[in-house]
């Protein structure tokens, strides 16, 4: 490896008052590969994904995305130097139509309207629709199309497939993999370990504020600290 | 009735002015700006001013809405911008401060008397509408009220810029993760807003006379306009404005002993039945 990874977060630790919620997490994702960031229930994968965007401030460690410390950004310039946001909870802008998620936020060298219907037909059917009255899979179709309009480097994804049926998980894992075919970078937190094991190229275990195992997904299961961190 | 409906139609447009900055910087920011009737006040003052200098009222009214939108600009970069990150309390406390300095300001420099802000010659006297006689100039302000609504309202609902704005209302940490500079966003809808007060006022002047003061009684009004219409929403600043406009007139004309509680009845009761105000910012149909 000579090139330095697209992102790279060292020691990176997270206080919410007084719970000591990351504690002192490493991991890379270099340019053209898919990580994925597993873990249970309030490992701390969010608070990563939100440390990573300037959403909450670290108490130590640093971020480097594409060569550059932004642990001290603002989060609009850590969007502005080529990360896109996909946040669990979808974050649709209830006041907004589809078509203006769309056009809100895009620059240059992001998906143009066209490309985003082009992949995603049932938003073109519903561009005047509010964005409050889209179905869940519509909702995160959005979601990850607005973040492509800003023509981002890095996505960071946080469980784009949750709550939603068999058939819209095939369809946003589908468009996932054509992205990584594209040689999109993503960092992607993710619940559902089979679809997560069988995209990604690398794999980052989170227990507890700390990361527990990092390696490739087909060694996943047979690490112990799998066991150990994962297993209910 | 009709010249009670004209005069409500009236005072509401004026209040609409006022409130529509406040009500859209507190759905955006939380922030409690109380010295926005300060800036209504000094619009007024300036216009005041340029009228008495150039004997123009037009020249007035692009003077107090460019003063108070400088004003306010620089109130905001010296002072306001640090206030975001505190809380209301602090933000309240402060920006009330400021209104007692406004005021003991605009009596050193313009005296402590009530003086009339002469209208513009062209739309003195009055005009024959809907079988009455009603006061030109009060048509004016009527009108000028309902362009800058139609205004807003397509800059709102219409252009890019309009769609950040919402954004930040609906979600600030999401519209910042998309890359936007919401600081900024604020920055150019509070000046607006503070210009809009500016207006309002040089418009109030040939109404409601100008002195030391004459922003009380509308502030408070124009906080119930946005309690009623809902924080952050042009409709609701309208409506609400409207609301108030026609309740604070009919009120002094019907029922003149209680007038005054009318108001806050409308609020407890509205505040009781829809917390979030009647035409709260947010989802579209
Ligand atoms: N704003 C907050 N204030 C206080 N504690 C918080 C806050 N957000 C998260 N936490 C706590 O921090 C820990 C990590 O939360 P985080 O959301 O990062 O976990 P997660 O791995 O994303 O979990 P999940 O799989 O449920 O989404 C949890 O214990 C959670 O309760
Ligand atoms: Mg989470």
């Amino acid at each position: 490896m000579s090139s330095a990874p697209l992102l790279s977060v060292d020691g990176l630790h997270v206080h919410y008052d007084r719970s000591h919620v990351l504690q002192g997490v490493d991991l890379e994702v270099p340019e053209g590969t898919v990580v994925a960031l597993v873990g249970r229930n309030g490992a701390g994968k969010t608070t990563t994904l939100k440390a990573i965007m300037g959403i909450v401030r670290g108490s130590a460690g640093t971020v480097r995305f594409a060569g550059r410390a932004i642990a001290a950004e603002r989060t609009d310039r850590i969007a502005r130097l080529g990360i896109g946001y996909v946040p669990e909870t979808r974050a649709i802008f209830p006041s907004l139509s589809v078509e203006e998620h769309l056009t809100l936020a895009a620059r240059a060298g992001g998906w143009t309207l066209e490309r985003v219907y082009d992949r995603f037909p049932r938003l073109a059917e519903r561009r005047r629709a509010g964005g409050a009255t889209l179905s869940g899979g519509e909702q995160q179709m959005l979601t990850i199309a607005r973040a492509m309009t800003t023509g981002p480097r890095l996505l960071l994804l946080d469980e784009p497939t949750e709550g939603l049926a068999p058939l819209v998980v095939e369809e946003i894992a589908g468009m996932l993999r054509a992205l990584k075919a594209e040689g999109m970078t993503l960092l992607l937190v993710e619940q559902n370990l089979a679809f997560a094991l069988g995209f990604a190229d690398m794999v980052v275990l989170l227990g507890r504020g700390q990361v527990r195992w990092t390696g490739a997904p087909a060694a996943f299961h047979a690490a112990p600290e799998t066991r150990a961190w994962l297993a209910v | 009735m009709v010249i009670q409906l004209l005069n409500g139609m009236q005072l509401a447009m004026l209040l609409f002015l006022l409130s529509v900055g406040l009500s859209v910087v507190f759905g955006l920011m939380r922030f409690v700006n109380l010295a926005h009737g300060t800036l209504f006040m000094l619009g007024a003052f300036v216009g005041l001013s340029t009228v008495e200098a150039t004997g123009s009222f037009w020249w007035a009214l692009v003077a107090g809405t460019l003063a108070s939108a400088i004003v306010g600009g620089l109130l905001y970069l010296g002072l306001l911008r640090r206030l975001q990150a505190e809380s209301p309390l602090k933000q309240v406390l402060v920006t009330f401060g400021l209104i007692f300095i406004g005021l003991e300001a605009a009596r050193i420099i313009w005296g402590d008397y009530a003086e009339r802000l002469p209208g513009p010659a062209l739309l003195a006297g009055s005009t024959a509408l809907f079988g009455v006689v009603y006061p030109t100039y009060r048509l004016f302000v009527i009108g000028l009220g309902l362009a800058v609504a139609a205004m807003l309202y397509f800059g709102l609902e219409r252009t890019r810029v309009g769609a950040i704005i919402r954004a930040g209302v609906d979600d600030r940490t999401m519209t910042a993760a998309l890359g936007i500079d919401i600081g900024r966003v604020f920055f150019v809808v509070f000046v607006l807003g503070c210009a809009l007060a500016g207006l309002a006022g040089v418009v109030a002047g040939p109404v409601l006379s100008v002195y030391a003061g004459m922003d009380m009684g509308v502030l408070v009004l124009s906080l119930v306009v946005v309690v009623i219409g809902g924080p952050g929403s042009l409709k609701g600043a309208f409506v609400g404005a409207i609301l108030v406009g026609m309740v604070e007139t009919f009120g002094q004309v019907w029922l003149p002993e209680v007038a005054g509680m009318l108001l806050y009845g409308l609020m407890a009761a509205v505040l009781a039945l829809r917390p979030q105000g009647l035409l709260p910012a947010g989802p579209r149909p």
